[in-house]
């Protein structure tokens, strides 16, 4: 083992990703030159990941503020939202996209993995889990292995964990090739009074680590960096980190429990920068430093130095400051859960960092400077209008014939990846455990989930159509808002929150910083109107794919994971027809739009098209009107108009219980937009015969735009007279497509 | 020529592997405080047909690289026997 | 009746059990842990159940490492003295490794976890969790495992079936018991089973999941009012 460490300079700082700019500034800070291991701790934590360097002026613009948050934006490892009845929601979501497109099952379960620790270390039970998944081009045989490595890999560690996963969306597109995206939200139910913060108050208290072992994983850039790599150094280093649900199962238990125990002060997991990390955030968050030492911590490999113990990603590892003379309180609860808790170091009260190894001080830092809103750097990039906005706007819809045959058009669509049931991948996660899942029986547009020990229920979603961001960012990421809001308020809750998961291309690249900004001022716009703050969530950048002439950014891709309320279960509204003899009616106005459809993209083969019609104002409306009809129980289902437009509106919600209708289209407006189009702000509602007088007397009073489609029938579906066959048969491709396209 | 080959998956060692932390853990209440370490992989037999060793080699080697073995996260040794 | 729910490291069903004994059906419950060595007050005339979920990760194979659990040594006295015992899921995986109960789960034919709902149709009334069900109604109780694949060989599945030791068979709505109503590979359509004694109770499918309105499906219910309701004309 070196007992010295490697020289440094510009060279290795710029190995570690560093800019000379940025090691001058470590130099000032130290007021002295920093050796190695200082420095690696520099570089992990000003890195994109952990400082937000690139994004963090635009993210401030964001709304943060609202009467029901208990912790404000970006303070905790979560948001955290007052649902009443002294119960608190914790909830957030995150990437981890680039450890999936290397090893897709071990990627995708350390994501899941991640994000429910950044729930349980607040204290909060997670209750619920979603993702928002984009893979590539599904005939490509590297995109359905990704999806199967993916779906197995959420679904096992998931399952173990015994958290529900109850909704999510999945797109494919030809973009996501080289880049997949996987997006997991947790979402988690804490008592008031409950929580635990993640800092470091109390100098004398001691500092713990525990659950697993730390090894060298995701130590890369820091081990290269450093001139002591040798052949064999690398051997021992591990390409990919393995996630232990089993082992996280018992830490949620444990931490949980020994939160009772009144001993501990403050809890930290560990993600990113793993131990540098949370020793920096939690010491600057108090004011206060510490000492460490890292000999005393557990590791899983032999060999290991300072500075590996110290950037070590290693899961399902946790960092506690427990009260002084407390400590046995800790070690009773975490050997009842046989895990490892080890007592590493001191709270001390001078703002730095001290770590030692085999009792010599081996860095020594400040913990401020380190992290983000203390001395972390923070840059304006340029942005540039995308050039491919021309041609978005040079598209004319006239040139666009609406096809003879449209049974069949309506079939193709239908049997689109991103249209079908998701029900091969949904049925390998565990949607049931817990028992809160009220959308099993009987769905709705937002995954609604009991909370226990009150008489509300939580709605939540994802949603993002990036191929709407792609085609206007600004608009596109208002209409993922909205549409988010649109769920929760058609499954009968209020929005309340959200939390993002940004998904972008380089951001040095100017067109690329152009789609941020734009989405991120669309963003607060929406957020803005619908009252629903920007509680936290992450920033991905470098999402692109590689080609012999350059790099090609994935469609920018804001995903946004809404937490909407019910104060009472008994609101839940849901999307499905209950039996034949009832109305259908659109409420909202049907426009001659088919910008950024799934119909042209998948009939016409057209890419790049309008953003459809969105009007900020016009959303919020609808959304108001809708939830006072539900609330006055004039309605028997209601389901949004999305991807596919209306037809596939209405065959959603047929097919639950195999019930069918008939509509006509309106002459007025060309039939394949009528049916097809995804203009916004347009939802579908059923109507019980005895209701339909009260519910269009309240439509007239209130002036709200709607057109009577049909009735729903027994078993079988009618467009104009056409008859388009029975609800079961469409069902039967719905259900199996997508299964059949991934085993292919 | 007919051959055998008897093929060990195993995870890298600088890798955690749950399964056999867990097992190891809990061999106390075997009262088999002894075990140290375990580690849990795959054994598979193939057989196989081919014109010569090196041919058969080739084809464990494609085998293991390609299918058998995730050689992100495994390693892979075999021993080729003729069958009788 | 009292019931005891077993927790070992990685039960997660356990919470949902309590609540549906607790709070639905209004028994008195409490929670077991593993590392006990005794069941404490709970008699013969009690059921102890043996929840869902990962005991030990699943590691090796399920229930493999719980079988060997402190607690367990107390449950199989428990069993063999006449006690009733029930294994949902894991449980039942853990009572098979236990020997507890005939046979072996093994991986589901699709090789894939799978979470749904299924139909059961009930195979006997000659078990307690069975005696009150309706013999000709599908029961709509959901499914969520990777291993319940239910193997045994083939002179022990016929005996099963001839002592009466089948509970239920997987089936369509209608009740019709079909090779394509078989969501795992699974022998003969077996869902779950019980003991030559009849007092041990091992099922793949999830009765707690079912035991409410607010869920849309209380199809489970009638499972633990027919045990509570047959052992109180026993006693």
């Amino acid at each position: 083992m070196p007992t010295t460490q490697p020289a440094v300079n510009l060279e290795v700082a710029k190995n570690l990703g560093l800019n000379a700019e940025e090691f001058e500034k470590i130099h000032k800070i130290m007021g002295r030159e920093p050796n190695f291991t200082e420095l690696s701790i520099f570089s992990v934590m000003w890195s994109e990941h952990c400082s937000y360097k690139n994004s963090i002026t635009w993210l401030k613009t964001l709304p943060r503020d609202g009467s029901r948050l208990l912790v404000e934006a970006g303070e905790e490892n979560a948001g955290l939202v007052d649902i009443g009845d002294g119960l608190g929601c914790a909830f957030k979501i995150e990437s981890h996209n680039h450890p999936s497109a290397i090893e897709p099952y071990q990627g995708a379960a350390t994501g899941v993995g991640g994000i429910h620790r950044d729930i349980f270390t607040m204290g909060a039970r997670p209750i619920a889990a979603l993702n928002s998944l984009r893979f590539g081009d599904i005939k490509e045989p590297h995109t359905r292995r990704l999806v199967k490595g993916v779906v197995s890999g959420i679904g096992d560690y998931g399952n173990c964990f015994g958290v529900p996963t109850v909704g999510g969306e999945v797109y494919f597109n030809s973009c996501y090739n080289q880049n997949i995206l996987v997006n997991a939200m947790s979402v988690g139910i804490v008592k008031a009074g409950e929580t635990v913060s993640a800092s470091a108050d109390g100098p004398g208290n001691p500092v713990f680590i525990v659950g697993s072992a730390t090894g060298k994983d995701g130590i890369h850039g820091a081990t290269f960096a450093s001139a002591d790599l040798t052949e064999d150094s690398a051997d021992d280093l591990p390409a990919v980190q393995v996630g232990d649900p089993f082992q996280e199962k018992l830490l949620l238990e444990a931490s949980l429990e020994v939160i009772t125990t009144g001993a501990v002060v403050g809890m930290q997991d560990m993600g990113a920068a793993g131990i540098t990390c949370s020793t920096s955030e939690m010491s600057a968050k108090s004011g206060t430093g510490m000492q460490i030492d890292l000999s005393k911590v557990p590791t899983r490999q032999s060999n290991m130095v300072p500075f590996e113990i110290l950037l070590s990603e290693s899961q399902e590892r946790m960092l506690i400051v427990a009260k002084k003379g407390e400590e046995q309180k800790l070690l009773d609860v975490f050997d009842k859960w046989d895990l490892e808790c080890e007592e590493i170091g001191v709270v001390t009260d001078t703002g730095r960092l001290e770590f030692f190894y085999e009792g010599k001080k081996v860095a020594d830092v400040p913990a401020e400077p380190l992290v983000l809103g203390g001395g972390a750097p923070v840059y304006e990039r340029e942005y540039t209008r995308p050039a491919y906005f021309d041609k978005i706007a040079a598209f004319d819809q006239e040139s666009i014939t609406t096809p003879d045959d449209t049974l069949a058009t309506a079939k193709q669509l239908f049997a689109s990846p991103n249209i079908v049931s998701k029900r091969w991948i949904y049925e390998q996660y565990d949607s049931m455990v817990r028992t809160n899942s009220m959308g099993t029986n009987a769905p709705s547009d937002a995954a609604l989930v009991r909370v226990k020990g009150s008489t509300k229920a939580l709605a939540v979603t994802t949603d993002c159509n990036s191929a709407y961001v792609y085609a206007d960012p600004y608009k596109g990421t208002m209409i993922a808002v909205a549409e988010a809001a649109r769920n929760i308020v058609c499954s009968g809750g209020l929005p309340v929150a959200i939390t993002n998961c940004l998904n972008f291309g380089n951001p040095y690249n100017p067109e690329v910083y152009f789609q941020f900004v734009n989405a991120i001022k669309g963003m607060g716009e929406a957020c803005r109107k619908f009252d629903t703050p920007v509680t936290g969530g992450n920033v991905s950048f470098y999402n692109q794919s590689v080609h012999k002439n350059g790099t090609e950014p994935v469609y920018p891709t804001p995903t946004i994971g809404m937490l909407g309320l019910l104060d009472h279960y008994d609101q839940a509204m849901t999307l499905y027809f209950k039996e034949a003899g009832q109305s259908i009616y659109l409420l909202g106005q049907s426009r001659e739009d088919l910008g950024s459809s799934e119909y042209l993209r998948l009939i016409h083969g057209v890419e790049q098209s309008p953003v459809p019609h969105f009007d900020l104002e016009e959303e919020y409306a609808l959304q108001q009107e809708v939830s006072k009809i539900i609330k006055a129980g004039l309605i028997d289902a209601c389901h949004d108009v999305s991807e596919g437009g209306l037809f596939v509106t209405l065959m959603e919600a047929a097919m639950p219980k195999g019930i069918g209708f008939e509509v006509n289209t309106d002459a007025s407006i060309r039939k394949d937009a009528f049916l097809f189009g995804e203009s916004q702000s347009r939802v579908m509602v059923a109507v019980k015969p005895e209701q339909e007088e009260a519910l269009l007397n309240h439509l007239k009073a209130q002036n709200i735009i709607n057109t009577k489609l049909g009735q729903t029938v027994a078993g079988n579906v009618a467009i104009d007279g056409q008859d388009f066959g029975a609800v079961r048969e469409w069902k039967s491709t719905y259900d199996h497509t997508l299964g059949e396209l991934i085993e292919q | 020529m007919n051959f055998i080959a008897e093929v060990d998956i195993m995870p890298h060692q600088e890798l955690l592997d749950p399964q056999g932390k867990t097992v190891a853990k809990n061999m106390k209440n075997l009262h088999l405080d002894g075990v140290e370490d375990v580690r849990i992989g795959k054994h598979v037999t193939l057989k196989l047909t081919a014109a010569d060793e090196a041919e058969a080699r080739q084809m464990v080697e494609t085998a293991c690289q390609k299918l058998l073995a995730n050689v992100i996260m495994e390693n892979f040794t075999y021993e080729l026997k003729e069958a009788k | 009746m009292k019931f005891g729910v077993v927790v070992f490291p990685g039960s997660n069903c356990d919470d949902d059990m309590i609540h549906v004994l607790g709070d639905v059906v209004g028994a008195s419950v409490r929670k077991l842990w593993h590392k006990e060595e005794s069941l404490g007050d709970l008699t013969t005339d009690d059921c102890i159940i043996l929840p869902g979920g990962f005991s030990y990760g699943d590691y090796m194979r399920a229930g493999a490492i719980a079988r060997f659990s402190p607690i367990m040594t107390a449950v199989i006295e428990h069993a063999n003295a006449g006690g009733y015992v029930w294994g949902i899921c894991n449980g039942f995986q853990i009572l098979c490794e236990a020997g507890l109960l005939p046979g072996v789960l093994l991986h589901n034919d699709t090789q894939r976890f799978t979470c749904k709902n299924v139909y059961l149709k009930p195979a006997t009334d000659k078990s307690a969790i069975t005696a009150k069900l309706d013999q000709n109604k599908a029961y709509k109780i959901p499914i969520a495992h990777a291993e319940g694949r239910f193997h045994a060989d083939e002179a022990t599945i016929n005996q099963l079936v001839a002592n009466q030791q089948v509970l239920f068979y997987y089936c369509d709505e209608s009740g019709q018991v079909t090779a394509d109503t078989n969501p795992n590979g699974t022998l003969r359509n077996i869902a779950g089973i019980c003991n030559e004694k009849r007092n041990v109770f091992g099922m793949m499918p999830h009765p707690e999941r079912a035991a409410e309105d607010l869920l849309g499906n209380t199809d489970g219910l009638d499972l633990f009012t027919s045990l509570l309701a047959s052992t109180e004309v026993a006693v």
